[in-house]
């Protein structure tokens, strides 16, 4: 039982293993080279998957307490948005390291408000997470469109370009991979090694208990709808570097692929599980799949196509786990 | 010998349904003190304003002399009165260990300064509690959905128990088990007993009743409608009480 339950844990490791063998193979016997070895491709999946990853962080938080949350999507416009306007605004005023210093902390601040008010509306007026992310969904869109004036902001500023574009490390890791992988490790750590993390289980597993273990959940919920924007602002603060333009639709098109992500890394919708490391090849499985099809010349739309497979896959494997070890938490319930 | 609980001719009324009507009983350690009525008749009301959940309209609460009357929830727990929920308030995803630690979890150092959750120590911990109460549980690895109604049951008991509870009032602890783990309860509330721990016992089924307590004392419509000793009683003369005869 122990060893089926490993395995059926363990699956998205091998799911990884297994996508990329098989893109490597592909790639020699179809062109005669490597695949990952080429340096070129490692960095853009590894950006590819970063961009999926921040927003599947915060996201983890809120799945494993038993929410959702669908705004971050907008948020990360919104966050892409201002980090725009304030570096076009101040560039003309001030060097280039400070505008874009003050276009990332507004972008990442103005963020926390929509989580904040999210967290706030879900643990105090108890409207659920899926009609409050919701509604907060719309309302961040219209703010970022509104800030945008509706239009796509470019900017011109050399260390917002190096953010977004620049290698370190032997000029081997891009920035914004750097960035994601100490951003992760400080929430791995907070959610599997601290009182903090632990209650956001406990709360996802049964809320009751949780209040009676004096878990204060109202603070717990605002802080943990906060994370989700905070890591969604970061993808949008990678994405204004990256292309030196700030866009309101810059992180929805990523929505459902965090979605999946966190899922992938083996999550459940009634909450009470998940990991960091989890979304972490969730989010690799995802990047791979998207940047080997096309790799291999399948149409793109075939990408979809198969990252939804994937999902069902991901679920079907997480309900055989409750039933080879002989229970299912629902059943218990009572 | 002193009671551990004295409730003090307790009244309690929600708008005009009278849920308490000068309840007075008391608790020795060692003992268990059956609550029997009919639905209605007032039996969970009298158990929240000892937990502190509810606060008499007038009336008196102490704990080993003193008066608590008017403590929440929490102050009351952390005196050494704990509720055995029906629905066992476990979280049942995470583990054993972490289920008896549940809010006072113990941290310790890794590197030298980073705080992080101490897990061996509250495994090692929760196989000393349960072992202390007779119970065994072959992996506690796995989260507490895993394990049966009785060992979960009995995992709410003993984080009670290894929280130094010295009064544990169970409501309807037997009523979501089968036949075999309905014994392992009884016979954990007899170990209990032995210990000095002091029991409130709430239940529909009089054959539980007359199994494990020591005394019981009938409600009925939020009155007293009289106290026994479970040796000098019948089940025919609780239910005339529980009706009102």
């Amino acid at each position: 039982m122990r060893i089926l339950r490993l395995l059926t844990g363990a699956w998205s490791w091998l799911f990884l293993l297994f996508i990329l063998i098989f893109f490597e193979v592909w790639s020699h016997v179809t062109y005669g080279r490597t695949f990952f070895g080429n340096i070129f491709n490692a960095q853009s999946i590894l950006l590819a998957a970063t961009q999926i990853l921040m927003m599947a962080l915060g996201l983890t938080f809120i799945i494993i307490s038993a929410g959702i949350d669908l705004s971050i999507g907008f948020i990360a416009g919104l966050s892409a948005v201002t980090m725009a306007v304030v570096i076009r605004a101040l560039d003309p005023h001030l060097a280039p390291g400070w505008s874009f210093l003050a276009g990332i902390s507004a972008a990442v601040l103005i963020s926390l408000i929509p989580g904040f008010i999210n967290g706030w509306m879900i643990a105090k007026l108890k409207v659920p997470s899926f009609i409050g992310t919701l509604g907060m969904f719309g309302i961040a869109r219209g703010a970022a469109f509104l800030i945008a004036d509706g239009a796509t902001v470019s900017i011109r500023n050399p260390v917002a370009r190096e953010f977004g574009n620049g290698r370190v490390i032997f000029d081997l890791v891009p920035i914004p991979v750097l960035i994601a992988i100490i951003v992760t490790l400080t929430f791995h750590y907070l959610l599997s090694s601290t009182k903090f993390g632990l209650y956001v289980y406990a709360m996802g597993g049964n809320y009751a208990s949780a209040v009676r273990a004096g878990v204060n959940t109202t603070r717990l919920t605002i802080i943990i709808f906060m994370i989700s924007a905070f890591t969604a602002s970061l993808m949008g603060l990678f994405y204004t570097g990256r292309f030196s333009a700030g866009a309101g639709d810059a992180g929805e098109p990523i929505l459902l692929n965090a979605v999946a992500a966190v899922f992938i890394g083996g999550a459940s919708l009634t909450g009470g599980s998940g990991t960091i490391i989890g979304t972490v090849i969730g989010s690799l499985i995802i990047a791979v799949i998207q940047f080997g099809l096309v790799f291999i010349n399948v149409p793109p739309f075939w990408q979809f196509v198969a990252v939804g497979l994937v999902i069902i896959i991901a679920v079907l494997i997480d309900q055989s786990r409750d039933r080879l070890t002989g229970m299912s938490g629902q059943e218990e319930g009572a | 010998m002193k009671p551990l609980i004295t409730v003090d001719n307790v009244h309690k009324h929600f708008g005009g349904t009278y849920a308490a009507r000068g309840v007075s009983l008391e608790l020795y350690g060692g003992e268990v003190l059956a609550l029997a009525g009919d639905n209605g008749a007032g039996k969970s009301t009298v158990i929240k304003m000892i937990s502190g959940v509810y606060q008499p309209d007038s009336g008196t609460i102490s704990y080993q002399g003193e008066n608590i009357t008017g403590k929440n929830p929490y102050e009351v727990r952390d005196l050494g009165i704990e509720t055995i929920y029906q629905d066992l308030a476990l979280a049942d995803n995470l583990d054993v260990g972490i289920n008896i630690f549940l809010g006072r979890e113990p941290m310790k150092r890794r590197l030298g300064f980073i705080p992080v959750l101490d897990r061996k120590t509250m495994r090692q911990e929760a196989i000393r509690a349960l072992k202390d109460l007779g119970i065994v549980v072959n992996d506690l690895s796995i989260p507490v959905r895993y394990l049966s109604g009785g060992q979960r049951q009995a995992i709410a008991i003993s984080r009670a128990v290894y929280w130094k509870a010295k009064v544990l009032i169970m409501d309807e602890p037997t009523a979501a088990l089968g036949v075999p783990e309905q014994r392992e309860v009884k016979e954990l509330i007899g170990r209990l007993k032995a210990q000095g721990v002091g029991i409130i016992f709430i239940s529909h089924n009089l054959n539980d009743i007359f199994e494990v307590s020591d005394r019981i004392l009938v409600l009925e419509r939020g009155r007293k409608a009289g106290e026994r000793l479970i040796s000098e009683t019948d089940e025919d003369e609780v239910v005339k009480l529980m009706m009102g005869r």
